[in-house]
């Protein structure tokens, strides 16, 4: 919404700078989003009056003017064809800067004539784009004054920023009560007395609706005016219609126009010689055309609200006004529309339509339904004044909608929800002058709402209004605590475990990344597949359509581009939702993270590796251990879905059922799809999964016995089948004693050599922890005996010769 | 005596003088061992009346220790030089570069929640989340954004398959947690809800997903009064500007009455913005008191409670506090980028560590 200071000021008697003025809006609610003042580098500009034009000696499309500046008179040279004895115009003295063409002038022989000083053009004082001659100032500008003033450019433009709920300052006038009731002046009373008319309309309104559409357009008001004049506007209409970036069309136009900026009452004139009979408001039929106003054919539905007259549409109801039946240099009879159309239904037309109109604009943030007759008083004495013509007497279908309504305030609310005390007095005199009636006693104000502020719906909306107008910035502060003493844990302790696998993840060396939820279909394919219902119904793109179903494609996307930027060993994970339906449980917080081709890089002592299956087993668990998962009680298994390789893959379960983790190695034909090169192994860890921690008792640590005797190790290497799991092996040995035995260690994996064919060699180091007194060779090689007989019993193994 | 004299210098000027440790071991048998000088004196002694054998006895074993502690430290000195001598053979390039090793990053947008969290968890709000993909109620209608609102238009909102009366949405602000919160637990409440949120839009500054953080704090007598206070604390401890200037605005949502837009003081120059004490203001969030219909619709008795709500972007937040320069880049993993933007594993945001390093 945009006005200039001296409009505003047509409303409010006030004294304030502009400064105050934007300060105040700011803070009442009205957004300031841009101040333009126009005057600002044009001031040393004057109206000169041209003496004397004539053609230049040395060049035919050039004329040699003599200009009286007011205070001297200079020669100069001057190109525009439309420059002649006796016009004023913008002289612009040597030395100043012109704008439009970003030039300081300098007095400048030109083809034999020295020139000192310019003529300008709107495009050179970089007003507007307006090139085809210079300007042309009224001849009772007076000569030597400031042509900012002449022209009205001393006047600052404001653009303010309009909230959703405030129709009322789509009007200059609504913006300044809100400033007159924040103390910045007073609002001026409004011109408004009736015109009488003097015949009765021959053009009648019908609203013809059924019950469910009536609330479409519930009351239209109408008139004829013959006779008119319909010419250009008067220089102040077009300069203020110009100031806020409005073209000026014809008289009668632009009185439309500046109803609706000035009061936010939009009305419609139609040219009645193209009207077939009376007028009406009803629905479309479906499939109905119109011709618009902006050049643009619509075809409207049956749910769209439209003027029409025997024979066809001529107008969208509170959109747009018809091509047909629009006002021309020609007309001579007008009917003048001021109506209501209901907010819902022009903004539901206008958006499907895709019409953008300063009418709709307004009607869908909702017009006062209590200006109807107002608002055409005042534009058919706009019209007598600009263009002559007859009134009719007006033409009234319909009735207003039922605006009135009270909301009790208990004053007390305004310091209990608002956090400030406002003396009653105070709180009384801005609801005043907001336009509120306030009535009632006890205490309890009873308070009627004005026509224009159907957004008032509730006490709490008055308790907004009396301290936006008195002054946010007025609320004393007032700290929050929690409520006991020191806060609690602001994290649950599932929510920790979020926080925390970042925190693993990227103490092992890997980088976080944050990528979107959603992915193209193909690769949500190629992880299991997006159901239906996490297909989205309006992607942004193709390539981002489903919900995905696994945090790996997109990371896999992005090593991808980084190795298209050359960095081809990537490490990254990423903890975030993926979606296996719509429903809340569907969705799970997963970590899940790749690396790619190598870990390190070329160094003088150690060089880089190759990552493998077993980089993704490290990295699960390091993250599982950390939140707690019972090491004990962890199986892997060799399980994994399809975008792992089927021999290099597994899950990490606690029982067979609740699987808290996959990793290994991408499977290559998947990554061959995507593009990828190389070597990639990945992880996905369910970290919702895992067992809820128990709340313990106490933080206490159990107790450290620290045992006195040496411990002792024993090596052992065994010869076992190809298939037989090592894990297998280890918990053989380790269940031989578990009191005796407490560390396992792999050691070494051997296959090939003298072993034979479907034969490896499994070595293991056993450490026995003796507690009472130190083991004899003797017991040590019973032990050692015992762990062989086990390990062949449950595995088949021998020991190695 | 002066031969005893005599046979001390003699043995010390050798001790000195010995050129390894091989010609002192020599030396220490020449004057120590059986058949060595003091030792041959020391048998002497035998022959001697006790007075002259106590004092000559005395006067040897002086000389014997002196000896042998020549030799010993002579031995010490020379095992010394010896191993300085290897040392020095065994000298590296100590410019040579250390063993790597990778640390990892955090992402920004992460680090920034942490922060946020860090704060109002001292004020005694706690974390609560919720789904990404909701249902119309949640989003809209118990926000007091019935069907028809204009409201719902501004959102873009992201749409999943159904008829319109039950499609699900992807949610366009984290405050349907606000609502599943209400809905499930008694009164009071003090939230914050940090999330992925979506909207339909794209461009240098839009991103169809992007992080919110949410607050909620409603109980019986909660006013604007508080609101001001949590908003201006959290800003100043989140920027790490104890006289930032944090401005309210009257303004407009749906699901708050009155509402408020808040500003903060920021200074711009040669195109950049530092967060401050100056000129000018920055938008960052919007906030306000709960509608009463938002508390009905959840089943709470808006006679009786009321309090605050505010909720801002995380991206913009971390934008501004650490330069970062465009909105898109967040979620483009560029290993450059994170590496650069990204914070470490160690830089744990706490009230009482402090939030930045």
């Amino acid at each position: 919404m945009k006005f200039t200071v001296g409009w505003l000021k047509e409303h409010l008697d006030t004294q304030a700078t502009l400064n105050q003025i934007v300060e105040k809006l700011t803070m009442v609610g009205l957004e300031v989003e841009k101040v333009t003042d126009r005057a600002k580098g044009l001031e040393t500009f004057v109206v000169g009056y041209v003496v004397e034009a004539k053609q230049h000696p040395n060049a035919d499309r050039l004329r040699v003017c003599q200009v009286d500046t007011g205070t001297e008179k200079v020669e100069l040279v001057c190109g525009a064809p439309n420059a002649k004895t006796g016009m004023r115009g913008v002289f612009a003295p040597g030395g100043s800067y012109i704008p439009g063409t970003n030039i300081t002038l300098k007095p400048t022989e030109i083809r034999g004539v020295m020139s000192n000083g310019m003529l300008l053009s709107e495009r050179e004082m970089g007003i507007s784009d307006e090139h085809d001659g210079i300007i042309e100032l009224n001849e009772n500008a007076k000569i030597g004054d400031r042509v900012v003033d002449v022209m009205g450019l001393n006047d600052p433009i404001i653009e303010i920023a309009i909230t959703p709920n405030r129709g009322d300052c789509l009007g200059v006038r609504g913006i300044a009560r809100d400033l007159a009731a924040a103390g910045l002046g007073a609002l001026k009373p409004l011109a408004n007395g009736p015109v009488p008319g003097t015949f009765k309309s021959p053009v009648q309104v019908h609203l013809n609706f059924d019950e469910a559409t009536k609330s479409a357009c519930p009351h239209f008001v109408g008139r004829y005016i013959r006779g008119v004049q319909n010419g250009e506007s008067p220089q102040w209409l077009k300069d203020k219609l110009l100031a806020i970036g409005l073209r000026p069309i014809s008289a009668l136009v632009d009185i439309t126009n500046l109803l609706t900026m000035d009061l936010g009452r939009p009305l419609h004139v139609f040219d009645v010689a193209h009207l077939d009979g009376d007028v009406q408001a009803r629905m479309a039929k479906p499939g109905e055309k119109l011709l618009a106003l902006n050049g643009k054919e619509y075809t409207l539905g049956a749910d769209m609200c439209v003027i029409a007259d025997n024979s066809k549409v001529e107008a969208l109801g509170g959109v747009m006004g018809g091509e047909a039946s629009g006002c021309t240099e020609t007309t001579t009879d007008v009917y003048v529309e001021c109506a209501y159309f209901d907010p819902i239904r022009t903004a539901t037309t206008g958006r499907k339509l895709q019409v953008i109109s300063d009418a709709r604009f307004r009607f869908e943030r909702g017009v006062d339904p209590a200006f109807l007759e107002t608002g055409m008083e005042i534009a058919t004495r706009l019209i007598m004044d600009l263009c002559g013509g007859e009134p009719s007497e007006i033409v009234n279908a319909g009735t207003e909608a039922n605006w009135k309504r009270d909301i009790a305030l208990r004053p007390e609310r305004i310091k209990t929800l608002g956090g400030i005390d406002i003396p009653l007095e105070e709180i009384e005199r801005i609801l005043i002058v907001l336009g509120f009636g306030v009535g009632g006693d006890n205490g309890l104000f009873k308070v009627a709402i004005p026509s224009w502020r159907s957004d008032i719906v509730g006490e709490a909306c008055l308790v907004e209004e009396v301290v936006r107008i008195y002054g946010f910035d007025k609320i004393p502060v007032v700290p929050v605590r929690a409520d006991s003493g020191l806060p609690q844990n602001a994290l649950l302790a599932d929510q920790k475990r979020h926080s925390q696998a970042r925190r693993v993840l990227a103490k092992r060396g890997m980088v976080e990344a944050v990528t979107y939820s959603f992915l193209s279909n193909a690769d949500a394919d190629l992880f299991g597949g997006a159901p239906d219902s996490v297909k989205l119904v309006n992607p942004i793109s193709s390539d981002l359509d489903v919900m995905r179903p696994s945090l790996l494609p997109n990371l896999l996307n992005a090593a991808n581009r980084n190795a298209a930027r050359g960095m081809n060993s990537v490490a990254m994970f990423e903890v975030g939702p993926q979606f296996k339906g719509d429903l809340p449980e569907d969705q799970l917080i997963i970590a899940a993270g790749i690396r790619t081709n190598q870990i390190g890089s070329k160094h003088w002592n150690q060089g880089p590796r190759t990552v493998d299956i077993f980089d993704a087993k490290a990295d699960a668990l390091a993250v599982l251990d950390d939140l707690g998962a019972p090491a004990a009680r962890l199986q892997a298994i060799a399980e994994a879905p399809a975008w792992y390789h089927p021999g290099r893959s597994g899950a990490l379960c606690l029982g067979p059922k609740n699987k808290l983790a996959y990793f290994g190695e991408i499977h290559p034909g998947l990554l061959k799809r995507m593009g990828i090169k190389g070597q990639v192994i990945g992880f996905e860890i369910f970290v919702d999964a895992l067992p809820k921690p128990k709340a313990k008792p106490s933080a206490r640590k159990p107790h450290l016995n620290l045992p006195q005797l040496h411990a002792v190790d024993r090596d052992f290497a065994f010869v076992v089948n190809d298939d037989v799991a090592a894990s297998a092996i280890i918990n053989a040995a380790i269940g031989t004693d578990k009191k005796l035995i407490t560390n396992v260690s792999l050691f070494d994996v051997f296959s090939g050599g003298n072993l034979g064919k479907g034969k490896k060699s499994i070595a293991i180091s056993v450490t026995m922890q003796p507690i009472e007194q130190t083991l004899t060779d003797a017991e040590i090689d019973a032990v050692a005996a015992k762990i062989i007989a086990n390990v062949a019993k449950s595995t088949g193994g021998s020991l190695r010769g | 005596m002066d031969n005893l004299d005599t046979l001390k210098s003699e043995l010390m000027d050798a001790v000195n003088a010995a050129p390894d440790l091989a010609t002192l071991e020599q030396i220490r048998v020449t004057a120590l061992g059986k058949k060595g000088k003091i030792t041959a004196k020391m048998k002497d002694l035998g022959t001697m009346d006790p007075e002259a054998r106590r004092t000559a006895g005395q006067a040897l074993n002086v000389l014997k220790d002196e000896v042998a502690t020549a030799l010993d430290a002579r031995k010490v000195a020379m095992e010394d030089d010896a191993l300085n001598a290897q040392l020095t053979e065994q000298r590296v390039d100590i410019s040579l570069p250390v063993r790597p090793e990778e640390e990892g990053r955090i992402h920004p947008i992460s680090q920034t929640i942490d922060e946020m969290v860090a704060i109002l968890g001292e004020m005694g709000m706690t974390v609560a989340e919720g789904p990404n993909i909701e249902d119309d109620w949640h989003n809209f209608t118990a926000l007091n954004i019935p069907p028809d609102h204009p409201a719902r238009q501004e959102h873009d909102t992201f749409y999943l398959p159904g008829d319109v009366e039950n499609r699900k949405v992807l949610r366009t602000h984290t405050s349907p947690v606000q609502i599943r919160t209400m809905m499930n637990n008694k009164p009071p409440f003090r939230i914050i809800v940090p999330g992925r949120t979506y909207r339909c839009d794209y461009d240098a500054t839009h991103s169809p997903m992007f992080h919110q953080i949410e607050g909620l704090w409603i109980d019986e007598k909660t006013h604007m009064g508080h609101l001001k206070g949590c908003i201006i604390e959290f800003c100043r401890a989140l920027f790490g500007v104890e006289d930032l200037p944090v401005r309210f605005r009257p303004s407009y949502f749906p699901f708050t009455e009155p509402s408020a837009e808040v500003d903060i003081g920021c200074i711009r120059e040669n195109g950049q913005i530092r967060i401050g004490r100056g000129d000018d203001w920055m938008e960052i969030l919007g906030c306000g008191m709960v509608n009463p219909n938002v508390l009905e619709n959840c089943g709470i008795d808006s006679t009786k409670y009321q309090g605050f709500a505010f909720g801002m972007g995380v991206e913009r937040m971390a934008m501004l506090k650490y330069g970062i320069p465009d909105l898109r880049t967040f979620y483009e993993s560029d290993l450059r980028w994170l590496r650069h933007y990204g914070f470490s594993v160690l830089d744990v945001p706490s009230m009482v560590g402090g939030l930045n390093r």
